[in-house]
């Protein structure tokens, strides 16, 4: 095999550009889990009574559902395109690494889906009666947690990107996996809306961010390999 | 060469037969030892000087708890023999844990919410150890959801044997993340089995229970797999052969 002319870093940004053009072109698919974040946690106030207390109580449960399940709205098509049109073996026959491309293609996810709930998560927290001084809290919880849930989704977007009607096998796999990012980061934000130091649940968070970082990569490309055959 | 036992291992009919011939070694010892471990449990063990006679269901409430555990960790081990060494038996053993371990787990759930009910005055407590055996059968349900979605086998078994070794690295952690959720007002475990302050009158029967029930897994588990390579290899010859030697409304 020849030698690949490109460099992991150029093919991997070259990826990651070319991901982000697709996902702009469509760009009504790709704001749908922003607005799927914004209409839950909405919901949630109109469920209940609109007393500030009780929806400050609620806030940390409703926006890590939300997030958990907006992150989870785009996973299904994150490999499933490219597995039917054959990018993803090219990628696997490509040469470079292909755990480092994945993990491209979910970094990608991340800035889709992760980042934009990162940003609008102010909003969705102040409506929900958090105060001011808990954002940096909540915004550096749903950091690391956004980060490890788009990881671990990934590995199940691998696992079913070749089944036809998964319909709600992705959540059945994910969800439970998800669980300590759901714990920690709900524990986090209820800690920073109280105004007590969260310094323990972050570093779990970062913890579980950290491993997902270096252990999913392995698995997805175990995955995806598996769903290329 | 030392690897000759394991590679012959590897080989279904060697491992159809083997198990045929181990099963009643386990299937007998579990219904004696479940025997003993009953008698001893319901009739000769004393009422809990608390709990009366609702302590009992701790003789099967442990032993399916602990299995619900130990059937996963099999389950991913001889998954990850089967990815590492493409192993037909071992992919087949896999396949055939996922449903005992789901139904040790939903057992476990079951008498877990029956004792509840006497000793915390309700069915579902989100008790740490109970929230991590729900989430362990979702796990199950996973596992066995996405073999059964994928229509080619050899991919199901690659698959699920990835999902079933993620599962393993994260059922510590989600264990840990739920105790840490609900340490604040659950202090004391309800039931901590083979501490000292046990007696043996107890602690003898819960033994018994617990090998029966491990006992029991082995001879299921063996049934299963071998019904699973029969059903895998039904073109190979090995098979014809193994059902002609089988008497009628035998096996």
């Amino acid at each position: 095999m020849n030698a690949p002319r490109v460099g992991f870093a150029g093919a991997a940004a070259a990826l990651m550009m070319r991901d982000l053009r697709l996902a702009l072109r469509r760009s009504g698919d790709t704001l749908q889990p922003l607005g799927f974040f914004l209409v839950v946690t909405t919901l949630f106030p109109l469920a209940l009574d609109p007393q500030l207390s009780l929806l400050r109580d609620i806030a940390p449960a409703a926006l890590w559902v939300g997030a958990l399940l907006s992150s989870l709205l785009a996973l299904d098509l994150l490999f499933r395109e490219d597995a039917q049109d054959g990018t993803l073996e090219q990628l696997a026959l490509c040469g470079l690494p292909f755990q480092g491309l994945l993990l491209a293609k979910t970094a990608v996810h991340w800035l889709l889906t992760g980042l934009p709930l990162v940003l609008v998560a102010p909003l969705a927290a102040s409506a929900l009666g958090a105060p001011y001084q808990a954002m940096p809290g909540i915004l550096a919880a749903l950091l690391l947690g956004t980060s490890a849930l788009s990881l671990i989704g990934a590995v199940g977007a691998g696992l079913t990107m070749s089944i036809k009607r998964n319909g709600s096998l992705l959540a059945l796999l994910v969800l439970p996996l998800a669980v300590p990012v759901l714990i920690f980061g709900a524990r986090a934000t209820a800690l920073a809306i109280a105004g007590e130091p969260l310094a323990a649940p972050l570093y779990l968070l970062g913890a579980i961010a950290v491993l997902a970082a270096t252990l999913a990569p392995l698995a997805l490309a175990a995955a995806v390999r598996v769903g290329l055959e | 060469m030392a690897w000759v036992w394991f590679h012959r291992f590897g080989s279904p009919p060697y491992f159809y037969r083997l198990a045929g011939r181990l099963t009643p070694w386990f299937a007998w010892p579990a219904a004696l030892l479940g025997l003993g471990g009953l008698i001893g449990g319901l009739v000769l063990a004393p009422p809990d000087y608390q709990q009366h006679d609702g302590f009992r269901i701790i003789y099967v409430h442990a032993p399916a708890a602990w299995l619900s555990l130990m059937v996963y960790v099999v389950m991913a081990s001889s998954a990850a023999v089967g990815l590492i060494w493409r192993m037909t038996v071992a992919y087949a053993v896999a396949g055939s844990c996922a449903v005992i371990g789901a139904s040790f787990t939903a057992l476990a759930l079951v008498t877990g919410m029956l004792y509840g009910r006497p000793m915390w005055g309700t069915y579902w407590e989100w008790d740490p150890r109970l929230t991590s055996e729900l989430l362990l059968l979702f796990l199950y349900l996973g596992y066995i959801g996405l073999r059964s979605a994928i229509d080619d086998l050899g991919r199901a078994d690659r698959a699920s044997a990835v999902l079933a070794i993620v599962g393993v690295v994260d059922v510590p952690i989600i264990h840990f993340s739920v105790t840490w959720w609900n340490s604040l007002h659950q202090a004391a475990t309800v039931m901590k089995f083979g501490r000292p302050t046990m007696p043996a009158s107890m602690l003898v029967p819960l033994l018994l229970m617990l090998a029966a029930f491990t006992a029991y897994f082995v001879a299921l588990l063996l049934v299963r797999a071998r019904g699973e390579l029969l059903r895998r290899e039904r073109a190979a010859r090995w098979v014809a052969e193994a059902l002609a030697a089988t008497p009628a409304g035998q096996g």
